[in-house]
This record gives structure tokens, C-alpha cells and sequence, in this order.
């Protein structure tokens, strides 16, 4: 039987599986709209801007590792897509954005509603297509689908004209792609794998460091066994948090800009450096020139274009992560580094990164750490980019994997409240914290309607300081606290969620803090906190640009004071 | 390291916008690339893409590395230390006069290349070699004035009996026969 190419289009994504579709109509989609209906096990999620779909549909395939879906049209609607698909692509998230484009014969023509996305795109997609011909759409999306997920995952992105919406065709679901210009090297090279043992075994000082890649090839028990059985440090990336268990005594917190400064440390005097799944991005390394000075480098990464980038590696291995650490850990030999240990350990205690100081005042930190304790840790908690990221990523300790989503690479602002729609509508039966900056919330703050209208529990915690607090802090220790373009006035939250119909509360005192957090826990549906929290805190420690990893610039010394916890 | 040029050769899936995504994608990281020549092959639906490069060890083989990555992209050879046989076209007008003709027919002849075009005061010279070659006769005749000058770029095969491009020949590791793996058709339980 024949089918158009707006049922081929619904078939094909109900066959790879897809339940949930991110989108925003427009003209050039009619035709796909009017079919959707015949589908009921595609569920369609109305965004209020096609940025929105393109987060939620990137933060929903990192809370369930199934490819995430979003829909956007013609000419602005496929723009608003991009910074979404940028995003997804610096953080390697499975995306497949679907874009309707004007009728073939107008293809090229400047028409209305017109735009080359896929030219666009280029760059930010693993891979991308303009389906001229309906008879090639069920292969394409296979193939879509496969490059999304398959090696280092990504972004892709489908074209659909809208005549080819229209077409109709025999429909045939491809078995098996066909892409001969596509082999990941899923499994690690042998004598590699020999060498790197080799050493880790002779190793007096190692470190891991796990990225997220750790997290996208599910590597955790793989990885919990290399550290424990030759008792080796574990440090993350910042998006590599939660594949370890922070809470676990080998635990050595994240490195870089913002990263603890004993695992800076640790890294600086490390003499074998075990990177898995991460890309050494300057934001972690500090300046590269300086970075593990005395280290032997293992460079585990299923992209072997990352190996070699950006640091000299001395064991390259290319592989999916899972794979490599099944057959590494049978050549571990068992054995401590008990001197290594005590004195990472003795520097955690000195450099305590969990210290709140004491303060009348409402401090950011203090929000952060008191959403862990109410949740006792038991939450996905979505950030949007800045100074409160920093804190969310700092004072929360994130066990499990996939529980901090957070733009790392592209570092969006406004990628809180779409995140936290697509982590909510991943995961529904998990406490959902959106902890959001009040410069990144205004940027996506119509997604509000989106969590009302579908009814999402997402608890929303602003950390309001008035500022675009990171700029400002970087204006404040480097640009002779000259505060341009950073005060930021804002609307009274409190009265935009109650226009948007969900409940919310402003908190000014440290001591209302908890019964706030309970209060949004114990309400049935999406609730929102304006915390108004102190207006010049800063980030510490902070590896000042062009600095080594070890000269961070900590805390000013006398209003330290003991940990809080 | 010093900076050499490098002959790097792809074999690529003969689909619209291939080029664009190269080319793309050598802009993008800032590659120095001197020329670029796309052609049919023996194989069907397949092109081949010569591209001189210049750089250092490491960058030439990060251009690799992310060309390997474009999907159309099937293999990728750096083809410059088998001292391949390479060759290019040129096609150059000169400046000629009744004094100056026959010494430029002179220098032709020397290089084996030639006339194509005469007309009142010029000259077309087609010359085909390898880049020394061609580059010595352009020098000689900078001297006479060149009008025009149009160069197709190096295309490079590497000498011997069988290619490195042969896609059936394609190096794959040696796959260790995989677990039955059933939880990657599930979705993952976190």
C-alpha cells in the first residue's frame, strides 16, 4: 500500500522506537501535522520556541539514552534550532532534528520561509539531508538515526520539503544501513590495551579522569573496577560527573576552571594520567602547555580525531569505552598507592570544596546545598550556564550518572528550562530541579507555558543575584570590577509564574530556605522558588585565562571558615 | 616540527554536496590547503579527492582524522611518503610578439608541453607534469608576461602494482565475536 511521505515519515520514527516528539508548527509542516494524529504512540510536546524543542529534545536523550527528537519549520523555525543543535553537538548528545523546508520547485529560490539549513548546519551535525524524493525518506531517517547514536554520538539533521510530504511511495523499512563511510572502531586495539596495563600497573601516582564518555558508553561498573581494584584516584570533567559515585572514598571531585583544586593538584603531580571518554577542553586543562607536566598520558575515546587534538598522548586507544575497559581491567593487577592516597586525601581536607562561609546574607551556595539535603541527593538537577552551574556542579553530590544535565561545551544560557522539559518528560518518575540563573531564565522563560500545559512537576530554584553574575565576576577579578552590561534588571518572577499559572515563592532569608525547598517538593505538579540570593558572590577556586591548572585563585583566606558539613 | 606539504587522498561517496562538506569542514579548523582536485574513479559511484595540505605532522594528521569523520568520506590515505606520481595541468596565455615567438616555442619544446592557441601577440601553453615541472616553466615564461593563467590542481596515484584505495581491502581490527548484548536494543536502566 501506498503511504505519503508524512506517514512514511511517523512509521519510520515509531520503528526506531521514538515516543515523544519536541515541536513547533509552521506552514511548511501542514502536511506533517495533519498526520501525526494517525499515530497515537508518538506523543507530540508543544514548545513555546524551537530553541526549547532543540534542548528538551537533546537534555531527553541524556536522561534515557534514546535519541531525541525534535520537529521545528521552514526558515525561522529550523534557525531557532541551531543553537540547540550546537549545543548538542559539543556535548555529543543523539539528536535528530526534523525541519520542514519549502516545496522542491522553490527549494533555492529565496521563497518565503526559506532557508538552507542544511548549509547551516554543516559544521554542528555529524551529518545532515535534504530529502528530495520521497522514496529515499525511510532510508534516510534509518540512517539518521544510526548516525546519531552509533560511535560518538550527535546531532543529525532531516530536511523535508513539503511536496515530499505529500509524494507517496511503497513504504519499506530498510533492515540495515549502508554506509560504508561510517565504521566506528568500537574495540580497542590489543597492544594498546597491553600498554596502557603495563602502565597502570607500574603507576606510583595515577589518576583517571572520566568524562562523559564514561556516561554514553554506560561504562560505570567498568570504571568502579579499574579504580577500586588498583585503588587509583578518580577525578571527572564537569560533564563527566555522576559516572562515578562522588560520595565514594576515591572520589576526587572534578578538575579544571571551577574544579577542586586537590584535583588539580592530584593531576599536576600525577605520573600516569588515565583519560577516559573526555576531550581535554581548555576549560578542564588550564593552559595546555603546563597541564600534567609529569604525566604519562592514556587517551581512551571512541573519536579518534579527539586523540592527539589538543595534548600529546603516549597510549592512544580508540574504542567504545565499555569494550576497552572489559579487556584493560583483566590485566590490572590488584594493588594500593597508600602514600598517593593520604596525601590526595590530606589535600582535600586543606582544600575543603565544600565549605559554605558563614553569612547573614542569602548565599547561592547555600541554595544549592540545601536542595541535596531535602532531596538527599535523590534528583536530576538541569542547569543553565554561569556562575549558579558552577555552584549546582559544586555543592551537590551527584552518585548516579545522568543526574547533573548541563550544557558543557556550548555553554548555552537558557538551556535550564527546556532541559528540564526534556529531562522531566525522559525520566517523569524522578524529581525533576531546575536550577537556573536569572539572565539564562529570561532567555527561555516561555517554556513556563510548556511545563503548565503539559503538566510537568518541574521545581524550579532561580538564583536571582541581579547580575549576569559570571561576566560579572570575571569583570570584577580581571576588568577592574567594571560592571558593563552586567547589571540585569528582571521581572518579579513571583508575578510571572502566577501569570503563567504555576505556584511559587520568593525567599530573601537563609532561614526560609528549607521549608521553601519542602514546600516544592510536597506540591503535586511544577512550582517555582526566586531565591534572591547575595549579589556579589564569586565562583571559587577560578583558574584565571592562560593560567596552569595548579594557580587557582582561591577563596581570600580569612573568611574561611570550617566545613559546613 | 617543520612544516611540509602533504598529498592526502580520499575516496568518497559520489553525493551532492560532498565537496561543500570538505571544503567546509578545512575552513573551519583552519587548514592551509593549497589545492583540491575531485574526479570519478574506477569504482562506481565513488569520486576521488586529491588534496595538497600543508602542515606539520600533527595538524596533517588531525586534517585526517576529521575528514575521516564526515560520513561520505570512505577512506582516507596520506599518500605523500610513497613518493607517488603526481600530476597537473596548466594552461597559460603569454605575451608573444614576432621578436619573442620563437624563443617561447623553444622553451616549450624543452618541456615537452604544448602550443595550443596562437593568435596576433599571444600564446596558450598547455602543459601537463608534476608540480616542479610545471612550476620551471612558469618561471621561465614570467619573464615574457602572462596573461592568464589557469591550474588544475595535483591528482596523484601511487606508484607499485595495487592502490591503498581499495575499499574491500579496508583495514577493520579484528572484532572479538560480541556478546550477545540484548540491553542494547532496551533502553538503558539507569
Amino acid at each position: 500500500m501506498k503511504k505519503t511521505g508524512a506517514q512514511i515519515l511517523c512509521e519510520s520514527l515509531v520503528k526506531e522506537g521514538v515516543e515523544v516528539i519536541f515541536g513547533f508548527p509552521g506552514g511548511a509542516l501542514l502536511p506533517f501535522y495533519d498526520t501525526l494524529p494517525q499515530y497515537p504512540q508518538l506523543r507530540h510536546i508543544l514548545v513555546r520556541h524551537e530553541q526549547g524543542a532543540a534542548h528538551a529534545a537533546d537534555s531527553y536523550a541524556r536522561v534515557t539514552g534514546k535519541a531525541g527528537v525534535c520537529l521545528a519549520t521552514s526558515g525561522p523555525g529550523a534557525t531557532n534550532l541551531v543553537t540547540g543543535i550546537a549545543n548538542a553537538c559539543l556535548d555529543s548528545s543523539p539528536v535528530v532534528a526534523i525541519t520542514g523546508q519549502v516545496a522542491t520547485p522553490f527549494v533555492g529560490k529565496d521563497a518565503f520561509q526559506e532557508v538552507d539549513i542544511t548549509g547551516i548546519t554543516l559544521p554542528i551535525t555529524k551529518h545532515n539531508h535534504l530529502v528530495l524524493d520521497v522514496k529515499e525518506l525511510a532510508r534516510v531517517v534509518k540512517e539518521a538515526f544510526h548516525i546519531a547514536q552509533a560511535g560518538r554520538p550527535g546531532p543529525v539533521l532531516i530536511d523535508i520539503p513539503r511536496d515530499v510530504f505529500q509524494q507517496e511511495t511503497q513504504f519499506v523499512y530498510p533492515d540495515k544501513v549502508d554506509l560504508p563511510g561510517y565504521k566506528p572502531t568500537l574495540f580497542g586495539h590489543p597492544t594498546q590495551i597491553k600498554k596502557a596495563a603495563e602502565l597502570i600497573n607500574g603507576a606510583e601516582r595515577p589518576v583517571i579522569i572520566a568524562g562523559r564518555g564514561v556516561i554514553i558508553s554506560r561504562a560505570f561498573a567498568e570504571i568502579r573496577e579499574l579504580a577500586e581494584s588498583a585503588q587509583i584516584p578518580m577525578i571527572t570533567t564537569l560533564l563527566g560527573i555522576g559516572c562515578f559515585p562522588e560520595t565514594h572514598v576515591l572520589s576526587f571531585g572534578w578538575l579544571g576552571m571551577h574544579g577542586m583544586t586537590y584535583a588539580n593538584k592530584a593531576i599536576d603531580e600525577s605520573d600516569v594520567l588515565v583519560a577516559i571518554g573526555m576531550r581535554f577542553d581548555d576549560r578542564a586543562t588550564g593552559v595546555v602547555s603546563s597541564f600534567a607536566p609529569r604525566a604519562r598520558i592514556i587517551h581512551i575515546d571512541i573519536d579518534p580525531a579527539e586523540i592527539g587534538k589538543n595534548v600529546r598522548v603516549d597510549v592512544p586507544i580508540v574504542g567504545d569505552i565499555k569494550n576497552v575497559l572489559e579487556v584493560l581491567n583483566q590485566q590490572i593487577v590488584p594493588r594500593d598507592h597508600i602514600d598517593w592516597f593520604n596525601q590526595l586525601d590530606q589535600w582535600r581536607r586543606e582544600h575543603p570544596a565544600i565549605e559554605i562561609r558563614e553569612s547573614e546574607g542569602l548565599l547561592p551556595q547555600y541554595v544549592v546545598r540545601q536542595i541535596y539535603e531535602v532531596t538527599r541527593g535523590d534528583a536530576i538537577i538541569v542547569t543553565g550556564v554561569g556562575q549558579h552551574q558552577m555552584w549546582a556542579a559544586q555543592f551537590f553530590f551527584y552518585d548516579k550518572p545522568n543526574c547533573l544535565v548541563s550544557s558543557g561545551g556550548l555553554g548555552t544560557m537558557g538551556f535550564e528550562l527546556p532541559g528540564a522539559v526534556g529531562a522531566k518528560v525522559g525520566r517523569p518518575d524522578e524529581t525533576v530541579w531546575c536550577i537556573a540563573g536569572d539572565g539564562g531564565f529570561q532567555m527561555t522563560i516561555q517554556e513556563l507555558a510548556t511545563i503548565v500545559q503539559e503538566n510537568l512537576a518541574i521545581k524550579i530554584a532561580i538564583i536571582n543575584n541581579g547580575y549576569l553574575g559570571m561576566v560579572r565576576q570575571w569583570q570584577e577579578l580581571f576588568y577592574g570590577r567594571r560592571y558593563v552590561a552586567t547589571p540585569l534588571y528582571g521581572p518579579d518572577f513571583v508575578k510571572i509564574a502566577e501569570a503563567y499559572g504555576l505556584p511559587s515563592l520568593r525567599v530573601r532569608d537563609k532561614r526560609e530556605v528549607t521549608s521553601a525547598i519542602e514546600k516544592a517538593m510536597e506540591h503535586q505538579g511544577p512550582f517555582l522558588i526566586d531565591f534572591v540570593v547575595e549579589p556579589e558572590e564569586n565562583v571559587f577556586p577560578i583558574v584565571p585565562p592562560g593560567a596552569a591548572l595548579v594557580e587557582a585563585m582561591e577563596l581570600p583566606k580569612p573568611e574561611r571558615v570550617s566545613p559546613s558539613v | 616540527m617543520a612544516t611540509t606539504k602533504h598529498i592526502l587522498v580520499a575516496l568518497v561517496e559520489d553525493k551532492p554536496g560532498v565537496l561543500n562538506r570538505v571544503s567546509s569542514l578545512l575552513r573551519r579548523r583552519n587548514f592551509n590547503i593549497d589545492s583540491i582536485a575531485v574526479g570519478h574513479t574506477e569504482q562506481p559511484h565513488l569520486s576521488r579527492m586529491t588534496i595538497i595540505v600543508q602542515g606539520d605532522d600533527a595538524r596533517i594528521e588531525q586534517v585526517r582524522k576529521q575528514l575521516d569523520k564526515v560520513v561520505e568520506v570512505i577512506k582516507i590515505v596520506d599518500i605523500t611518503e610513497d613518493e607517488p606520481v603526481s600530476r597537473e595541468i596548466a594552461l597559460v596565455k603569454i605575451k608573444a610578439t614576432a621578436a619573442t615567438r620563437s624563443e617561447i616555442i623553444q622553451i616549450v619544446d624543452v618541456f615537452r608541453a604544448n602550443i595550443v592557441d596562437v593568435s596576433s601577440d599571444s600564446l596558450m601553453v598547455e602543459i601537463t607534469g608534476d608540480e616542479d615541472k610545471v612550476n620551471s616553466l612558469l618561471e621561465l615564461l614570467r619573464g615574457f608576461g602572462i596573461r592568464e593563467l589557469a591550474r588544475t590542481g595535483i591528482i596523484a596515484l601511487p606508484r607499485g602494482g595495487a592502490g591503498p584505495l581499495i575499499v574491500e581491502e579496508m583495514r577493520v581490527p579484528k572484532q572479538p565475536p560480541k556478546p550477545p548484548r540484548s540491553e542494547a536494543e532496551s533502553p538503558p536502566d539507569w
